[in-house]
């Protein structure tokens, strides 16, 4: 079975910009897959090649093995993309958009599966509303119903959530979970890290326009594994414990560790100093703070 | 091919929606020039022998506003597209180019057609005869809007801003379509407009399509179907060649 994309040394220049520098990876049938990286880093753009919207200077991707240049037509039935900006046509309903959108497909007989799209998004009572009429949360609905018209076993969301109320960015969450254990290849990009950690399996970081990481979400948690930890004590901190504190904060000392296994000797030396503990919390890495020491160039 | 029909499809109910503002509006401004032009020209020296000025108006404003409405339709729906960013819905699918092309070129025609049987239905009782050579006339108004119908798709690829196609429209479309021999027969021009009017593909779109209608013309329809034919034929390239390349749509 081929990947779901493969992207292969790709690069692309927009005049003094190097928006993508030699990129390759591989995203496998049925992962989920997120892309992040900071505003500019290259994100739109490698999408915006996987979907031929842009051409790259260099280099190939293919869609489940099918090269988006030469093959474009299998590549491009092979996928949905949601665009990032809010774009609509005002002349048409909901129905309407997505009976176009399949026939821009090839696809004639499609309105048994428009109903399911339309009621698995919530928009089942909009369905002959013109689009001008719809909030933004409802048209990135829209949106994401003309990127499934046809089925594609690969979909690709470019932000999706930005700008999109919390119920929203909830129910589109369950609905992307759905389509990908119904064998569904996804890939999202995102600014709330959060959601990439709770729905990703494996993650890629562009940094202007290089590929700084690719990881299975938990490897790349385990990047961070100094550990904070936050200690209320009911005496001073003994001074040999000194070098560790990094900060004060609600009356709680936080010392770092290089490794969870020193919490041991560190409360051994508390016990000796009599130095009783009232309180004490491991900080959990996130990805968040993984991602910014990347992105300033920590790791990578 | 079912993409291309479902494109042609949408690009008609584009400008049926507004049929008011795309077909009838045109209508009326041309039976205006009509009433206008007749009303102060009629004593004018017959065009031809035996044809009348206000009967001789009638086929040119027919095809000057087919070719401007053929114009409009391709280029009005690509820049809107452009500009609101819709346009990613048809290139996220696999439309060929020719499909692509087919479309918007083919809905012009439509549009220009529409156009252009209005105008002859209001102006008619001005003294239009029926056509000598129909099929002269109906050849002439497909290619005629086809020509435009291809310059709009150049144009709206090419136009970044409204007022880029503004500029195109009010500086090369206007002055080709006014500048054709609407309202004259260039033979009563001096040499150097007769002279310039023959290179105007848009003078040859008329004086064919007058020849549809008088059985005379200006010149011979074979030449007019030449200089029409092939400047279809070449637009039609070049638009294909730009949609094919990404030129402006895919960066």
């Amino acid at each position: 079975m081929p990947s779901a994309i493969e992207i292969q040394a790709v690069s692309k220049r927009y005049g003094a910009l190097q928006a993508l520098d030699d990129v390759s990876f591989r995203v496998e049938a049925g992962e989920f897959f997120a892309l992040l990286g900071p505003n500019g880093a290259g994100k739109t753009t490698l999408i915006s090649a996987m979907a031929g919207l842009s051409r790259p200077d260099s280099g190939s991707i293919r869609i489940m093995g099918h090269d988006v240049v030469r093959d474009f037509r299998a590549a491009r039935m092979s996928l949905g993309v949601v665009p990032q900006e809010l774009v609509f046509d005002p002349f048409l309903s909901v129905r309407e958009t997505l009976r176009f959108q399949s026939g821009y497909f090839g696809l004639t007989r499609n309105d048994d599966w428009i109903d399911e799209l339309l009621f698995k998004l919530g928009l089942a009572d909009k369905a002959n509303v013109n689009l001008r009429a719809l909030s933004g949360g409802m048209k990135r609905r829209v949106m994401v119903a003309q990127a499934l018209v046809h089925r594609p076993p690969v979909m690709v969301l470019d932000e999706p959530t930005a700008g999109v109320d919390v119920e929203l960015r909830q129910s589109l969450w369950a609905f992307v979970k759905e389509l990908n254990e119904a064998g569904h290849t996804i890939v999202l990009t995102t600014h709330y890290l959060e959601e990439a950690e709770t729905l990703c399996n494996r993650i890629a970081m562009l940094k202007r326009g290089k590929l700084v990481a690719l990881e299975s979400k938990d490897k790349l948690l385990q990047h961070g594994k100094e550990r904070e930890v936050a200690f209320k004590l009911a005496a001073p901190l003994p001074d040999s414990l000194l070098p560790s504190k990094v900060r004060e904060e609600d009356g709680r000392i936080v010392l770092k560790l290089t490794d969870l296994s020193q919490l041991e000797g560190v409360l051994a030396t508390l016990r000796e100093a009599d130095v009783r503990v009232r309180e004490l919390n491991v900080v959990e890495v996130d990805l968040e703070s993984v991602f910014v020491n990347m992105m300033h160039g920590g790791q990578g | 091919m079912q993409g291309f029909l479902t494109l042609f499809r949408k690009e008609l109910v584009r400008f049926w929606k507004v049929s008011f503002q795309t077909v009838a509006a045109p209508v009326l401004t041309a039976l205006m020039y009509q009433l206008i032009f007749s009303h102060v020209l009629s004593r004018h020296a017959e065009a031809y022998p035996g044809v009348g000025y206000t009967a001789f108006l009638i086929p040119g404003l027919a095809m000057m506003s087919m070719a401007q409405n053929a114009f409009a339709n391709s280029s009005s729906s690509l820049i809107q597209s452009k500009i609101t960013g819709n346009i990613v819905f048809l290139l996220l699918p696999p439309l060929t180019a020719l499909e692509f092309f087919a479309a918007y070129m083919l809905a012009s025609i439509v549009r220009g057609l529409a156009v252009g049987a209005g105008v002859l239905v209001v102006t008619a009782w001005f003294g239009l005869p029926l056509p000598s050579h129909p099929g002269w006339a109906l050849l002439f108004g497909l290619l005629g809007c086809g020509v435009l119908g291809t310059l709009g798709v150049i144009a709206g690829i090419w136009a970044e801003k409204f007022d880029q196609l503004a500029a195109f429209q009010n500086f090369l479309i206007m002055p080709l379509t006014f500048l054709s021999g609407v309202f004259y027969s260039i033979n009563s021009l001096p040499p150097f407009w007769y002279a310039v009017s023959h290179v105007n593909p848009v003078f040859f779109m008329i004086d064919g399509f007058r020849y549809g209608f008088f059985g005379q013309a200006d010149v011979s329809p074979w030449l007019s179907l030449g200089v029409v034919g092939g400047s279809f034929i070449l637009l039609s390239g070049l638009a294909l060649w730009l949609i094919k390349s990404g030129y402006k749509l895919r960066h």
